[in-house]
């Protein structure tokens, strides 16, 4: 790389600079108005002058919102176990039936794999309302409406894909003749799998639960149509919070950062192998 | 199925042939997923039908007419032309966005690397939340955007809530959401570009615009390619973030193609129309995602032959 010029320089780190506030800028300030009562919310100008206060999560923690007209009860808490609830087991769910059928895809190359493994794939890509709505239906005939059964059924449209595609790639890229030579001192296939495949893609595995379950937690519309209160997750029990709280700022930016430290968290941890996993392995990192 | 592939409990000396495991291995899977290829035939039935929630004695095939409909359905004109609008404005403004910021951290330090670890926190919020950040931050009584707006002369700037200004402001939230991702990907082409040509050009003393048009670009093209068509198809599709942000509104500024078909659905019951305009927009997407799967399969392959 050549040098760069003092005012080169300048203009770089200005750039820069512009770039990291507007990206980080929504976070901080949301982080900060969570911390703060409606009364220095509502100050024109706005300041970062504040006594930080805890009572927006005391409330949302304990249920109990206290608005103009009188005590709320506010079922967030439920909404974020439903959260953690549907994305763990949609993802532990992923991965036994995604594992194996990745491991297959990556070893045999047999008739009809690729067809199979762009179906999956194309379920990334298709229109999820197409799905979904059709879907309503269904679920009302087999009893299946607003249950978490059928909630992580649906999930595994994201989970799926990702995990297989994520995996098959990692299998790939461990030599076959690690596994010949086990086999050939007489272990058997599933001993194979489980001695030198899985431990040898373990990383591989890991990055895609984890970023299935990123996924799995920002999804937003299947559980819009498909679920009711009880069983709606935090992206979809935030809005309706919104509407029902109608004025309770602070609370509001409590829950939103309740609700994106999870994936935040997971996303900072598992950084290295995001570029692989949302380019669905076509990008290496 | 499980039980099946445990030789432990099988009896000695069984083996799965070798040209059935494959499909046992991945039939589970396939089968899942099999349940919900049911409800798109459904759909495709339902698009050809008159049928409406509200009136199921009324339903029966009308052979068409949802499509039929459409030519002269300002409705849905206005839907074609939100939804293109909104997907083309987004992409390629990250478009831009994305690789301006992928070329100021291509060189590897550490202040670098942090940076552009930060910018994957967009990325990774769920978008509906984001607009709801946004939707805080651009409240006419107290959002920090409002009055950043009213500093620059802009007083009762109302952002989502009026229909000029309702379309920039989900474009900014995309943009805000997606940028990094464009980004990310484009940094990681960019820094597994071989070294040799810039070397080489550099020692011939070549202008860097030069180098950057007839050199970076043109070997940064498949990634631009894989990141762009990657972010078409998703935001031509795009819901979260518009629902979550006005539910399509005010009016009907932004009843992009899945806003609409939802709003069909539950609020005029009309099942018809809202299944034929998902298959119009499936139609956009199935084209769309041929061309980039092609593509994508390419670079795969040569990230493949690098690893």
């Amino acid at each position: 790389m050549e040098t760069m010029s003092p005012l080169e320089r300048l203009l770089r780190g200005i750039a820069l600079t512009l770039v990291v506030v507007f990206f980080m800028f929504p976070i901080v300030w949301i982080f900060l108005m969570s911390f703060q009562t409606n009364e220095t919310i509502l100050r024109i100008p706005p300041s970062v002058v504040f006594t930080p206060t805890l009572d927006n999560y005391a409330a949302l923690i304990t249920g109990k919102l206290q608005t103009a007209a009188g005590t709320l009860d506010i079922a967030f808490m439920r909404n974020l176990g439903n959260s953690v609830f549907l994305s763990v087991v949609s993802v532990a769910v992923a991965l036994l039936l995604g594992v194996p059928a990745a491991y297959a895809f990556a070893r045999h190359k047999f008739k009809g794999s690729e067809d199979i493994a762009f179906t999956l794939l194309s379920f990334r890509f298709a229109p999820p309302l197409l799905v979904l709505l059709p879907l309503t239906q269904y679920f009302q005939w087999l009893g299946l409406s607003n249950t978490y059964f059928g909630l992580i059924w649906v999930y595994q449209l994201i989970c799926l894909p990702l995990i297989l595609w994520i995996v098959r790639g990692y299998f790939e890229d461990i030599s076959a003749d690690v596994e010949y030579a086990y086999r050939i001192a007489g272990h058997s296939w599933f001993a194979t799998f489980r001695k030198i495949a899985l431990p040898l893609a373990g990383p591989g595995i890991a990055a895609a639960g984890l970023l299935a379950f990123i996924f799995a937690w920002n999804n937003f519309v299947f559980a819009l149509v498909l679920a009711s209160a009880d069983k709606q997750p935090v992206t979809v029990g935030a809005l309706a919070f919104v509407t029902a709280s109608g004025i309770q700022y602070g609370q509001i930016a409590a829950a939103i950062v309740l609700s994106i430290t999870p994936t935040l968290a997971l996303a900072l941890y598992a950084q290295r192998y995001l570029v692989e996993g949302l380019s669905l392995g076509a990008v290496k990192g | 199925m499980a039980s099946v592939t445990q030789p432990g409990t099988a009896p000695r000396g069984f083996r799965i042939s070798k040209r059935v495991l494959p499909y046992v291995l991945s039939l589970p899977a396939l089968l899942v997923c099999i349940g919900i290829l049911i409800p798109f035939f459904s759909a495709v039935l339902y698009s050809f039908q008159r049928y409406r929630l509200s009136q199921p004695w009324a339903r029966q095939f009308n052979w068409g007419e949802n499509y039929l409909n459409f030519f002269t359905d300002p409705g849905f004109w206005n839907t074609l032309r939100v939804s293109l609008l909104y997907a083309g404005t987004t992409v390629i403004l990250e478009l831009l966005l994305g690789l301006g910021i992928a070329l100021l951290l291509q060189r590897r330090s550490t202040v670098n690397n942090f940076i552009s670890i930060m910018l994957l926190l967009p990325l990774m919020t769920a978008p509906a939340l984001a607009a709801l950040m946004w939707k805080l931050m651009t409240n006419p009584g107290f959002g920090i955007l409002s009055y950043f707006a009213s500093l620059i002369g802009l007083e009762n700037f109302r952002w989502a809530s009026s229909p000029d200004t309702a379309l920039l402001t989900v474009v900014l939230v995309d943009i805000w959401v997606y940028t990094p991702f464009i980004m990310i990907l484009l940094l990681a082409g960019l820094r597994s570009l071989p070294t040799q040509p810039f070397e080489a050009a550099a020692l011939d003393g070549v202008p860097r615009t030069f180098v950057f048009f007839r050199i970076t670009l043109p070997m940064l093209t498949p990634y631009i390619l894989t990141a762009t068509l990657f972010r078409l198809l998703d935001s031509i599709q795009q819901f979260d973030i518009i629902y979550a942000m006005t539910q399509g509104g005010p009016g009907d500024t932004l009843t992009v193609f899945q806003v609409e078909a939802y709003l069909n659905f539950f609020q005029s019951t009309n099942v018809g129309r809202s299944a034929a305009l998902l298959i119009i927009l499936w139609a956009i997407t199935y084209t769309l995602s041929n061309v980039f799967i092609k593509n994508w399969l390419r670079l795969r392959e040569r990230a493949r032959g690098e690893a």
